[in-house]
């Protein structure tokens, strides 16, 4: 890359640096790291949804009563922002129906049904010796066809990523360990246990995107983790740098400014100034895709919450029902008041706990009423500011709420609502109770309707400009057929 | 003798600085129209720009351009459906001209949906695929046709056509944007807003 932030970036030394904003929520994650990640067991049924995270649905490849083994391709990704999704387990494919899933969406989706056989029947993996002696654009096709996307919780597809950062030749990549949300664990413990296999993937991923240096970036307070990396991490180019605990310092664009100092411009990714964001399960997952050419069938799942007796991480089948997975940890039903998927403060309501695990799904909470007591009442807003102060965009979220309330575009725009990251630290520190980011979420939507809306209208009209221009042309050879046919029976 | 010579020149002088000035007034007359026609087009297209392009012909025209030119000409700016009271209220602001509630004659405001054709009840009669405004149906004769669902406007005009009524119209399946509704204000705020209005 050419431009001036990459020489800059090639000459900064990559240690902790001051991120805007941000809160310091309690920490609740000594429950969860008591035990070690445990394989789950298989349920009776998993529910596979063709879209695991917000892009485009991919095609499925089996009908209805055909048998499956382990790591089946089961749909196949037909369009570049789709997935390809793999078998669990092995079994029976019963149905392909739609199911709610668990995401930011709260919607059904397309899911094939599969009732295992308990013998776990898997296919033979190609396993790959020396990753090294094959080509980036191999490493790129394998990464696809395991069906990787980025498991920190967003899940865009992980060869995208590394497609996009190949082209702009990224020069740091950031391996995003930072996991900053109060309940969560996934990385922690993956650390923990699997620090070897992290710091694999990582020199992969450095391997393909080219980058010259390649970070950990963790936040200090995981003192376990720390210990395990620092062991891995011996005789390795990759450093690992300790940052500060703060929420959120584990979104993208934070912990591109917490590494480097560096900020994302406005509008913009963190590939822009010629840096690459990758979580560490991602990371974990490469390493499984590429060495053991295992494809991503199971991800490290926090479950957590007063309501569950032994609160755990799970290495989870892609596709397992969360009343499943919390009656593994022993629920008390009494107590359980419902269920949050992702952290406590970015995640969302889950609407059914019969909803499946997607690969997007990183923690799993329990409700009940003393952790998380009912909301207190929405009052005005009394421009405190204290909003202001936490915003790690440096947006003002106080003027965006009013703005949303008003429905104003030009000044939602002009203020910078597209660059909310939906953190959620506003409404944390809001005295008035206002759920913010849920204004900006419906403000951020109802934008996205309306320019495709634009975008169709046009589309449309180009669309009718061409059929009224073969309506004329059909027209006049008409006509002109009609004139050759007379002057030929004048002839 | 001098003094002829001097007024052919003189007349000369004059013919020659008419026939200028006649030439200069036949240019201006022209530069004039042709403005005038390219201000009058780039104000069609800007109205064009606030209808939806449903090309339905709820407003008796046959579809959004030429509804634009009716406005443009003076025609009433509340006779499009689809496009509902937002686009009234850029058209009164375009045309500079009061706003005014949706003409009922024209239809009633409505969601957009698309058309799904029951693709075993069909029986290939092509009836619709005419209709369609943006050739957004595809088949043969006597074979099955089905509505492309991306370029489906949901004007409904190949409904009325279909001599064995298997036209649906349908909620449309995209899911690409997520569904955020506002918050409903409730408690204390809602209290204070409603003592406020």
């Amino acid at each position: 890359m050419s431009t001036d932030s990459a020489f800059k970036l090639n000459d900064i030394k990559l240690r902790p640096h001051r991120i805007f904003g941000g809160i310091k929520p309690p920490a609740f994650k000594s429950s969860s790291m008591r035990s070690r990640i445990m394989p789950s067991p298989i349920p009776e049924r998993l529910i596979l949804s063709l879209r695991q995270h917000q892009g485009s649905a991919a095609l499925p490849l089996v009908n209805v009563g055909d048998m499956v083994l382990k790591y089946q391709l089961i749909a196949a990704a037909d369009q570049e922002s789709a997935l390809n999704l793999h078998a669990p387990t092995s079994g029976k494919i019963v149905a392909i129906e739609s199911a709610l899933i668990p995401s930011q969406l709260q919607q059904s989706e397309m899911c094939i049904h599969l009732q295992p056989d308990n013998k776990d029947n898997a296919i033979a993996l190609n396993e790959i010796s020396d990753y090294r002696a094959k080509t980036n654009a191999d490493l790129v096709a394998l990464v696809k066809q395991a069906g990787i996307c980025g498991l920190g919780g967003a899940g865009y597809p992980t060869a995208n990523k590394l497609k996009a950062s190949i082209d702009i030749e990224a020069e740091l990549l950031i391996i995003n360990a930072a996991e900053c949300e109060p309940y969560i664990t996934a990385d922690e413990a993956l650390l923990r246990e699997f620090a070897k296999e992290v710091v694999s993937g990582a020199e992969i991923l450095q391997k393909i995107c080219l980058a010259s240096r390649c970070i950990i970036a963790i936040e200090k307070n995981k003192k376990e983790a720390v210990s395990a990396l620092a062991a891995a991490l011996n005789n390795s180019s990759i450093s690992l740098v300790q940052l500060p605990a703060k929420y959120p310092a584990g979104g993208e664009k934070q912990i591109v400014q917490g590494v480097t100092g560096l900020e994302v411009p406005s509008g913009g990714y963190p590939p822009d100034i010629g840096v690459l964001v990758q979580n560490v399960g991602t990371a974990y997952a490469v390493h499984q895709a590429i060495v053991e050419g295992k494809p991503c069938i199971s991800r490290i799942t926090t479950l957590t919450g007063a309501p569950l007796q032994t609160p755990k991480n799970f290495s989870v089948l892609i596709g397992t029902p969360v009343s499943f997975l919390f009656e593994v940890c022993g629920i008390e039903e009494e107590q359980l008041t419902g269920a949050i998927v992702g952290g406590s403060i970015m995640g969302v309501e889950l609407a059914d706990l019969q909803a499946p695990v997607v690969k997007t799904t990183n923690c799993l909470i329990a409700k009940s009423t003393q952790e998380f007591p009912e909301a207190g009442k929405e009052q005005a807003c009394i421009r405190c500011g204290f909003c202001a102060d936490v915003c790690p965009a440096k947006l003002l979220p106080q003027q965006l709420y009013a703005y949303a309330r008003s429905c104003n575009r030009d000044e939602l725009e002009s203020h910078g609502l597209f660059d909310c990251i939906e953190c959620g630290a506003c409404a944390y520190v809001c005295p008035s109770n206002i759920p913010l980011v849920q204004y900006y979420r419906a403000s951020k939507q109802s934008f996205a309707k309306q320019l495709k809306q634009e975008e169709k209208s046009l589309y449309w009209q180009s669309r009718f400009q061409t059929h009224q221009y073969r309506l004329k042309k059909n027209q006049e050879d008409k006509l002109s057929q009609r004139k050759t046919k007379k002057n030929q029976a004048e002839v | 003798m001098l003094l002829l010579i001097d007024q052919v020149f003189i007349q000369l002088g004059i013919a020659f600085v008419g026939a200028l000035l006649f030439w200069r007034l036949l240019l201006n007359i022209y530069v004039l129209l042709v403005t005038q026609t390219a201000r009058q087009k780039s104000f069609i297209d800007k109205i064009n720009r606030c209808l939806p392009q449903t090309q339905c012909g709820q407003c008796g025209y046959e579809g959004c351009r030429p509804y634009a030119k009716a406005i443009a000409n003076g025609d009433a700016i509340n006779r499009c459906p689809p496009g509902g009271n937002e686009t009234i209220l850029k058209l009164a602001q375009l045309a500079n001209e009061p706003l005014a509630r949706l003409d009922p004659a024209h239809g009633n405001i409505a969601p957009l949906l698309v058309a799904v054709i029951r693709e075993d009840e069909c029986i290939g009669c092509t009836k619709c695929i005419v209709a369609c405004p943006v050739d957004a149906i595809i088949g043969g004769p006597k074979l099955m046709h089905t509505v492309i669902e991306s370029e489906c406007t949901g004007c409904d005009l190949c409904v009325d056509p279909c001599p064995v009524d298997c036209i649906d119209m349908i909620n449309s399946t995209d899911k690409s944007i997520p569904t955020w509704t506002l918050p409903t204000t409730s408690g204390a705020l809602a209290t204070q807003l409603e003592a406020g209005s």
